[in-house]
């Protein structure tokens, strides 16, 4: 972190990243607070979000991210594997001819071009200017065509009433949802939960911040490494990029 | 008098008639109760999941709107292409495009997670989308439709015939269009992903309208007593048999193009090889039921008689929802390509083929679409002058030599006659 930086940005604070802290590479929680938005301020095409997943440091067993998730938003399910709501899965990979495995998470990829967005009649589906899918619960229809257009199952159909809702999250029967990248965290100027609890008690594979921001965390590990998208060969630009795939 | 084909209302006053409102009703009725039950508990009630998310609502629906543009082919063959044999049997297929219409978008709406935002789908617009487009596309047809209609039924509208229905016939091809690429948007789907996809849903759409046209019109005439020429039918079912074969041709196109391009070899795979269900009906209910049984009938002798003319444009309509089956819920069962040439799996079914069984109100919301289009055709040829009293082979050419004209001439006022000769011609059959 330079000089410059620091000046523009201030460490995260809170217990949660205090107990993370000692865990996980320098960095890791550097958060933009400069850029959290207060309310009614528009989100700013000044930023794009995004989400670094070290696959290297993922492990099958882990499920840190899932279970965060769950407990951040609310969607834990009713034991109907069928119809019960996803927003983040760890999905293994295996290569047939090598038998090498993978394991990494995979949510809504928050694209730049993304498809639900393109097909949504009612434009409940929408892209903030700070690269941000969200889906609008108040405007959706439920007709699932975002479903059928999301090339990675990103997206989740609320198949019964729902209960224990967070006031951060709401869901509603009848709607679909998906990943949000802890829109409410970050507007706050925090890091979504899967980032958080991957780095205190998984393997500290989730990096996120600024893609437009050069000096980023996340755009220096680009830089350095590359990352690449899922099925790159659709051209959607995604916010989530994955190292070591 | 020189000969004239007349329409008059069915007089619907029969035992029979009031029995198959009756029964249209119950279907309607159950149709609407299994949607509310849907929506009062969820969906997970149905079938449906988060893997195969759009059911057999929408094989019904998609079916339905398709066969709706269909159903306007011959309003348009006689009005665009200046057959005028057809000329007498336009007023119903513009009726029956708009009852369908209207049956497919209901099945449609009442299978939206939300159908009580309707108004929110009528007022918020992503112009992006094809289903906004599709909005516009769907009520637009029903106006255009209903405005041919009156410049067949009414004497100020007999004018602007031949502009309105090249319009109509416009608009029904950008509609099939429209409707096609509903799918051929879905670029991540590798079953949908095909430009041939639009077109090959306009020659289904002449397919499935035809053969429900076919039956409506069995049925009615036979049910009224009204002569039906043997001429007229088998121009009609001749028809449908080339519809069929066309149909054949684009699905056999769509496949071996498919089978081309490495990517989608595992799709194509799956429908016309190991896929179970899909494949099993994509061979014995798509091809086989839908094209090739219903070809050998109307081809064959067989195509002389009624019963068979009726039993292939039932075969074509039972292939159409297998196709729609394959098409729609075949092509999300299979599973999205995540990591191409990897295998992967996941507690969300990643990987794998998703199940799917239709329930039961699915079904009944399904047939409750297609009785509320019937229900509305058998009110409205009671109500209104749809359907030609007489269709006798030797009227029809009298007809279509005289330049068609008096046709399409349904106004009371036409004849100065009135009532009176009709009403002396209807031996107590109607309905
Ligand atoms: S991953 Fe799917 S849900 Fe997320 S932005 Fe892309 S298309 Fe939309
Ligand atoms: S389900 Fe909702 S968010 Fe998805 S396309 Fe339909 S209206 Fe838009």
């Amino acid at each position: 972190m330079s000089a410059t930086d620091t000046s523009r940005r201030r460490f995260l604070t809170g217990a949660a990243a205090a107990a993370a802290g000692l865990a996980v590479a320098p960095g890791v929680f550097l958060m933009p607070l400069a850029q959290a938005r207060r309310a009614g301020e528009p989100a700013s095409s000044d930023v794009r979000w995004g989400l670094l997943v070290d696959t290297t440091r993922c492990s099958d067993g882990c499920d840190a991210c899932v279970r965060a998730c769950k407990e951040e938003n609310g969607w834990e399910g009713v034991g109907r594997p069928r119809t019960d709501a996803q927003w983040i899965r760890k999905v293994k990979v295996r290569d047939p001819r090598t038998g090498h495995t993978q394991s990494l998470p995979l949510m809504c990829q928050h694209c730049k071009h993304p498809p639900c967005v393109d097909v949504c009649p009612t434009a409940a589906s929408m892209k903030r200017a700070d690269g941000i899918v969200l889906v609008d619960k108040h405007v959706c229809i439920g007709c699932r065509y975002c479903m059928m257009a999301c090339p990675y199952k990103a997206r989740s159909f609320i198949h019964e009433d729902v209960h224990d809702q967070r006031a951060h999250a709401p869901r509603g029967k009848g709607t679909v949802e998906s990943c949000t990248l802890c829109v409410h965290r970050v507007d706050a100027g925090r890091v979504p939960a899967c980032v958080e609890a991957c780095a205190a008690e998984g393997g500290g594979a989730l990096v996120f911040g600024d893609l437009k921001d050069p000096s980023s965390e996340i755009s220096r590990r680009l830089a350095a490494h590359g990352a690449e998208e899922i099925r790159a060969d659709l051209g959607l630009d995604t916010g989530v990029r994955y190292y070591g795939i | 008098m020189k000969p004239h084909v007349h329409f008059r209302e069915i007089e619907g006053r029969s035992p029979g008639y009031y029995a198959l409102l009756g029964f249209l009703g119950l279907l309607v009725l159950a149709g609407l109760v299994s949607a509310l039950y849907m929506e009062i508990e969820g969906h997970w009630v149905t079938g449906m999941s988060n893997q195969v998310v759009w059911g057999t609502p929408h094989v019904f629906a998609v079916f339905l709107i398709v066969a709706a543009s269909g159903a306007l082919n011959v309003a348009s063959i006689a009005s665009v292409f200046g057959r005028l044999h057809y000329k007498p049997l336009a007023p119903l297929s513009g009726l029956l495009a708009i009852a369908l219409l209207v049956g497919g978008l209901s099945v449609l709406v009442l299978d939206l997670g939300r159908p009580d935002r309707l108004i929110v789908a009528m007022t918020h617009y992503n112009f992006k989308s094809i289903f906004a487009w599709n909005i516009f596309l769907y009520t637009g047809f029903m106006a255009i439709v209903a405005a041919y209609l009156w410049t067949m039924m009414d004497r100020m509208g007999r004018p602007y015939g031949k502009p309105v229905g090249l319009l109509a016939f416009v608009w029904r091809l950008v509609l099939t269009t429209g409707t096609g690429s509903i799918f051929g948007w879905l670029v991540a789907r590798q079953a949908y992903d095909a430009a041939i996809m639009a077109p090959m849903f306009i020659v289904f759409s002449f397919a499935y309208g035809l053969a429900i046209f076919l039956l409506v019109l069995l049925a009615a005439y036979r049910w009224t007593g009204r002569p039906l020429g043997d001429g007229l039918l088998r121009r009609l079912k001749n028809l449908l048999g080339i519809f069929a074969a066309a149909s054949l041709y684009f699905v056999a196109i769509f496949h071996l193009t498919n089978l081309y391009a490495a990517e989608h070899a595992g799709v194509e795979r799956f429908i016309l090889l190991d896929g179970g269900v899909y494949t099993a009906l994509f061979w014995g209910g798509q091809v086989l039921v839908g094209y090739l049984l219903p070809m050998a009938i109307v081809f064959s002798g067989l195509g002389r008689s009624r019963g068979w003319i009726a039993t292939a444009a039932a075969l074509v309509v039972i292939g159409g929802l297998a196709q729609m089956y394959v098409t729609i819920i075949g092509g999300q069962a299979y599973p999205l390509i995540l990591f191409p040439g990897k295998e992967v799996s996941s507690s969300f079914f990643d990987g794998v083929v998703a199940d799917y069984a239709p329930s039961l109100p699915e079904v009944l919301l399904g047939v409750g679409g297609i009785a509320i289009a019937l229900l509305g055709v058998a009110v409205a040829v009671r109500v209104l002058r749809f359907l030609p009293e007489d269709l006798r082979d030797e009227l029809v050419e009298a007809q279509a030599a005289a330049g068609g004209e008096g046709g399409s001439g349904t106004a009371g006022g036409e004849r100065p006659g009135g009532a009176a000769p009709e009403a002396a011609a209807a031996p107590g059959s109607a309905g």
